[in-house]
């Protein structure tokens, strides 16, 4: 009899837990308005990318991403939040709904994708690794680097690929292994070691900032692998990852269309269908999203189109001074491409 | 017959000793400190060349090459020396992360608060109920301060608390909670009741078997996949009860090598007298305890303030994080040493002055002993 009670209870507490589970089924775009804040993690420690400014500000390209979503889904690009998550906890981040997505420079991988319940939005900046070198070594190829040391960031993509690119050469090194970045470009500034592995971006930027004579050092032709990187969401809401990933997008297409944050009032009177679309002046594509009319504009009034948030983040307008290189436009023969505004 | 001398006297005088050695002069001090024997004159060599080596190169890096302001970092980049500029340069993100910048005013005061008044709270005369009352007062202008939300002031939510502020309140908030809970599961780790001992035995040796950082983690990380969706419990609150519960434990084992070392004669008097439980331990068994321990205390509490760099794996900028992410901006970037010595000696002014507190309330309270 007793028994039955109890089994009965834990019954009535389980339905209990699964209608409030229920009843809380919000998407992600509801929850966000309710919030009226956009929540995003990143990672707080890549100069360019997202870091602090000299006021404690969040700045980088993935800040101004998650600027973006806030500015398309609830009008003001400063109705962010941002939480700084690391390599080891941006994952359970986003999936236990701390964040609403992450811009954390994640590369966007199958196993990745497939495997974690989360979705990966459109890069909004191309990676590859690279092997930097002194340039008094007079080396111009991978191949010359038998017997090198090699400095290399533990557990990094970076290492993975030193040890693949050596290997298929049939070259010997010593790797030198330091977890931090920033003792890392030390480490190779100061000639502990022959080598330098990274992803290009991070080879400019350490060399732009780091080296006491930046032209002394050369990045090598090769570069190795890809390294898409863009936001994520979780995976099984449709609309909230439309939202991110057209909210990149608007930016890439206002840089194809020639419309930027300061033209914009003046855009808006464009006959050109594609910036009218764009802008919202004519068609619903707003709505279609769960957005006003309005959001493209927003974003690109509020935060910029993309060549104007990469030459303010990681391009000329920023100490990085990185080329736009394989992230141009795709008319420049770039990988920036946005998807048809119809 | 001749009489037998017995005597081992000597008949003459002994000759005179020499006179006491001067212990005052300066050759007498060097030599008995310095150079007693030859292995001390080696060591002191040694010692000698080592500092004539280093401390030269070090002021000239440290004073007469550095450079004291600037904001542009190619002046620093010119110089040979420090970049202490990095520090007037940063310091404000240093100290308060991502505090929002127009409303720093209100960490200031909130560093004030707290240390003023502990401050104030080492002076023994003014050890009276107003401290508490003080502290009550204290902690309720902190958290106003902090929140926000009334008398106009904006509301700031827990997630942008950074830096000092965030490391003080913390830690406060560790060991004003964690001491309290750690006497209750001393108390209990002794309790004659098999279900209280048992839960806050398991409780300490659980939470003394893991690695701080693990404890972090599970507040931060794990504990969300066991709420209902879209329930978040406030981040800031759940590494200040996992650090609070940290502690605890460990404050427990200290509590309890207390408990140990008053004699049972103690517990039995206090029990003759007819005192109930509380009455005994409150009045008679825990004063006594206190001051027994209050040595290994002290030390839980400065290994709690060094513990609050932690939670800067879970995403909260405490200020050696708010630091190293302030120097993360690529032209200052080449500087960190500096600003790492900078909060290398905030840390060790707090620490130290703990620490030599510490020592003053012990010499107090062994008067009579």
């Amino acid at each position: 009899m007793r028994f039955i009670a109890l089994a009965a209870a834990l019954a009535g507490v389980t339905a209990f837990g699964l209608a409030a589970v229920d009843a809380r089924a919000d998407t992600t775009l509801e929850i966000v308005k309710k919030r009226d804040k956009v929540i995003c993690g990143a990672n707080g420690g890549r100069p360019g990318f997202s870091g602090l400014d000299a006021k404690g500000e969040w700045q980088g390209i993935d800040a101004e991403t998650c600027r973006a979503v806030a500015a398309a889904a609830l009008g003001d690009s400063k109705k962010t939040q941002f939480v700084k998550v690391t390599s080891q906890t941006r994952f359970t981040a986003l999936q236990t709904s701390e964040v609403d997505m992450l811009t954390a420079n994640v590369t966007w991988t199958l196993s990745r994708d497939s495997s974690l319940g989360l979705d990966f939005a459109a890069p909004i900046f191309y990676d590859g690794q690279g092997l930097m070198v002194r340039k008094d070594l007079g080396v111009k190829s991978a191949k010359d680097l038998d017997g090198a040391t090699v400095c290399v960031e533990p557990g990094s993509t970076s290492e993975k690929f030193v040890a693949d690119i050596f290997r298929a050469n049939g070259l010997k090194y010593t790797p030198v292994v330091i977890e931090d970045r920033k003792e890392l470009n030390n480490a190779f500034f100061s000639g502990r070691c022959d080598v330098h592995v990274q992803s290009t971006s991070g080879l400019s930027s350490g060399r732009a900032t780091a080296a006491s004579n930046p032209d002394d050092y050369v990045i090598l032709p090769e570069i190795y692998g890809k390294d898409p990187m863009g936001p994520v969401v979780r995976q099984g809401d449709a609309q909230w990852r439309d939202i991110v990933n057209w909210s990149v997008y608007a930016m890439m297409a206002a840089e194809e269309f020639g419309v930027t944050s300061k033209n914009v009032d003046e855009m808006k009177k464009s006959k050109d269908a594609d910036i009218a679309r764009l802008l919202g002046t004519s068609g619903q594509l707003g709505k279609s999203l769960g957005l006003d009319n309005e959001w493209a504009y927003r974003i690109i009034k509020q935060v910029g189109n993309y060549g104007e948030v990469f030459e303010r983040t990681l391009g000329k307008g920023s100490p990085l001074k990185l080329e736009r290189g394989i992230n141009s436009q795709w008319k420049n023969g770039g990988l920036i491409y946005a998807p048809p505004f119809n | 017959m001749a009489p037998i001398c017995i005597s081992s006297a000597k008949p003459t005088h002994a000759p005179p000793r020499p006179p006491p050695q001067r212990t005052d002069s300066w050759s007498h001090w060097l030599r008995r400190n310095f150079f007693q024997n030859a292995g001390s004159a080696v060591m002191t060599a040694l010692a000698l060349w080592a500092l004539f080596v280093t401390v030269p190169r070090l002021v000239r890096w440290a004073f007469v090459n550095a450079v004291w302001y600037t904001q542009d970092a190619a002046d620093c980049h010119a110089a040979a020396g420090a970049c202490w500029a990095i520090v007037p340069e940063k310091y404000r993100v240093m100290l308060f992360g991502t505090f929002p910048y127009e409303e720093h005013w209100r960490g200031v005061l909130v560093i004030a608060i707290v240390l003023g008044l502990s401050a104030l709270s080492t002076i023994r005369r003014l050890w009276s109920y107003w401290l508490c009352v003080a502290w009550l007062v204290a902690t309720a202008a902190v958290f106003t301060l902090l929140l926000g939300g009334v008398f106009g002031l904006r509301p700031i939510g827990t997630h942008e608390w950074g830096g000092l502020p965030l490391t003080l309140v913390m830690f406060v908030g560790t060991v004003v909670g964690g001491i309290p809970a750690g006497i209750l599961l001393a108390l209990g780790r002794r309790s004659k009741m098999p279900a209280i001992s048992a839960l806050c035995v398991g409780f300490i040796e659980i939470v003394r078997g893991l690695p701080l950082v693990t404890v972090l983690f599970m507040a931060s990380l794990m504990f969300p996949l066991f709420m209902p969706e879209g329930v978040t419990i406030d981040k800031f609150l759940r590494a200040q009860i996992a650090m609070t519960l940290f502690f605890a434990a460990y404050a427990a084992e200290v509590v309890r090598g207390g408990l140990q070392a008053i004699p049972r004669g103690q517990y039995e008097a206090a029990d003759t007298v007819g005192l109930n439980y509380w009455q005994k331990m409150t009045r008679i068994i825990l004063p006594q305890v206190m001051r027994i321990v209050l040595p290994s205390m002290m030390n839980e509490i400065i290994r709690a303030f060094k513990n609050t760099t932690f939670v800067g794996i879970i995403g909260l900028f405490d200020v050696l994080r708010a630091t190293s992410t302030a120097i993360q901006d690529p032209v200052w970037v080449r500087y960190s040493i500096e600003a790492y010595l900078f909060i290398f000696i905030l840390y060790f002014v707090l620490c130290f002055a703990m620490s030599k507190y510490s020592e003053r309330v012990e010499r107090d309270l062994a008067v009579g002993r």
